[in-house]
């Protein structure tokens, strides 16, 4: 399966390389607020990403959830604290980590394949290899007949799993999802995340979760981290121990339910951790 | 189905019927109220007109037509820079808005004698009354267009780490596009009317002086086939670049 899909990227780490993907220490960020004070949106925060796991981010509305990923993407920086990707320094948007955003952001004036091609004109990547790669991207999520349409053509779901082949093309090694399946109805988001779970196995990658739907972060995730109301701060980690690869029945099982309940109490503030 | 396709007919034969009709209505009042033809020429004798008088309506709406495209396009060459320069930079939003604004603000019939006092009896004058006639649409339109990129979107460049240059490329062209077009729409209506009004304050030639010169001669049916010329000019220009538009914005719904 692997190696039929050939888009698998290096091997895994050599144990010189066990260096963190992503290590933030006692991180704040603060927002100017409308009567000209400043609102502390997150932390402290320390976030530590091992390569090749999968992190879920629970955490109700407003919570500073998407300001975190922010950060780890470079889109913003903290006002306090330090954040190191792969050992050096983060101060800026890297090539070699992805984002799904909520809204798929597909540009509708370009087809499909353009759109997923987008990082390759981009960062200006050999052309007729990153044609062939965007293909077997399409080809893996079910959209290649799709390549040549508007992405106003595709459902919802479409839309989304295009986005994803897009983050997937420069073969990042870190993909941060943004609450992906956000703005999709529940059947489309579960079939949604399941797909994600195998090709984020198939692919090996490491991934960073953003969401609040609680399911979803446990279906998907190695560990979870609740986070509490604002200033988000971290409040408790689950590691999710349940068998991979996971399919439509994990979510039956009584290890899922255990672990449901564990963070739905961890969030309602009726157990600490 | 029969309904429907019928329903389709009306709709389509809808607006030249009215036209058709409201001719009619005109033609048979005219000639049942004895209205004289130089107050009120019947719509046959303005046709009647329009044939005798062909070659001189000919030449002038040539004339025109081309002091309003020449004019209409030094308007998108000089108002394009100047929107990408206000877009991009704050300073230059602060110092030059308010300079056009002023400029817009000024009445462009009370300008039109200057610029040809300035400028001469050439088409030079005609063109530039255009070009300040249009300048402004265009502009605020391509300005609002460049910044009306959703958030999400510059986001999804600045993650990929794409240069200003491609960010201007590959997503703040696009999107001001059907801005761009919105202003040029507007602009070319008006192109039209400061032709007329230029030619009106000084010239030698043109759709505007025909009219003067032939209601100044009682020839009213001719100043009407010179002003349904300057309707159907105008008309012309608007769904040439509406076509034009069709073709390069086919994303929006």
């Amino acid at each position: 399966m692997i190696a039929a899909t050939g888009l698998r990227s290096a091997p895994p780490p050599s144990p010189a390389a066990t260096v963190a993907v992503i290590d933030l220490k006692a991180v704040t960020k603060v927002y100017a607020g409308r009567d000209g004070g400043s609102v502390r949106a997150l932390g402290p925060v320390d976030l530590r990403i091992e390569p090749g796991s999968f992190v879920s981010v629970v955490g109700p509305s407003g919570c500073g959830k998407s300001t975190l990923l922010r950060l780890v993407a470079g889109l913003e920086m903290p006002d306090q604290g330090t954040m190191q990707r792969y050992g050096s320094p983060l101060d800026g948007p890297s090539h070699e980590v992805s984002i799904v955003f909520q809204e798929h952001v597909l540009f509708p004036w370009i087809t499909v394949l353009e759109n997923v091609l987008l990082p390759a004109d981009v960062l200006s990547l050999p052309k007729a290899a990153s044609r062939e790669r965007a293909m077997r991207l399409l080809e893996m999520t079910g959209l290649k007949d799709f390549a040549d349409l508007r992405p106003q053509m595709l459902s919802g779901g479409m839309k989304q799993r295009a986005a994803f082949c897009r983050a997937m093309l420069s073969d990042p090694r870190l993909l941060l999802l943004d609450e992906p399946f956000g703005a999709l109805d529940a059947l489309t988001r579960e079939e949604l995340s399941l797909e994600l779970s195998r090709l984020w196995q198939d692919l090996g990658r490491t991934a960073l979760l953003i969401t609040h739907d609680i399911e979803e972060a446990i279906l998907l995730g190695d560990r979870i981290l609740i986070m509490s109301d604002r200033p988000g701060t971290i409040r408790a980690e689950i590691a999710v121990d349940l068998p991979r690869p996971r399919n439509a029945d994990t979510v039956k099982l009584p290890r899922f339910q255990e672990i449901k309940n564990q963070v739905r109490d961890i969030i309602f503030n009726r157990a600490q951790a | 189905m029969a309904a429907s396709s019928s329903s389709k007919f009306v709709n389509r034969a809808a607006t030249p019927l009215i036209y058709l009709a409201l001719f009619a209505v005109w033609e048979l009042l005219a000639h049942l109220l004895k209205v004289p033809t130089w107050i009120l020429p019947a719509p046959s004798a303005i046709f009647e007109a329009a044939v005798k008088w062909a070659p001189e309506l000919a030449h002038n709406t040539w004339v025109t037509l081309r002091e309003t495209v020449v004019g209409f396009l030094l308007a998108i060459v000089l108002s394009l820079p100047l929107a990408i320069l206000i877009s991009l930079n704050p300073l230059a939003r602060r110092l030059l808005y308010p300079i056009l604004l002023g400029l817009q603000s000024v009445p462009k019939v009370a300008i039109a004698p200057l610029v040809i006092l300035w400028f001469g009896l050439s088409e030079w004058p005609k063109i530039i009354v255009v070009v300040l006639v249009c300048f402004f649409p265009i502009l605020v339109n391509m300005v609002a267009g460049l910044e009306a990129v959703p958030k999400t979107m510059l986001d999804l460049m600045r993650s990929l780490g794409a240069s200003p240059h491609k960010v201007f490329r590959r997503l703040r062209v696009p999107v001001a596009l059907p801005h761009f077009f919105t202003g040029c729409k507007v602009a070319v209506t008006f192109a039209v009317i400061g032709a007329v009004i230029s030619e009106f304050v000084a010239a030698q030639d043109g759709l505007g002086y025909l009219i003067l010169i032939s209601t100044a001669q009682s020839q009213t049916p001719l100043a009407f086939a010179a002003i349904a010329l300057l309707t159907v000019l105008s008309i012309a220009l608007f769904r040439g670049i509406e076509l034009i538009e069709r073709r390069l914005v086919d994303w929006t719904p």
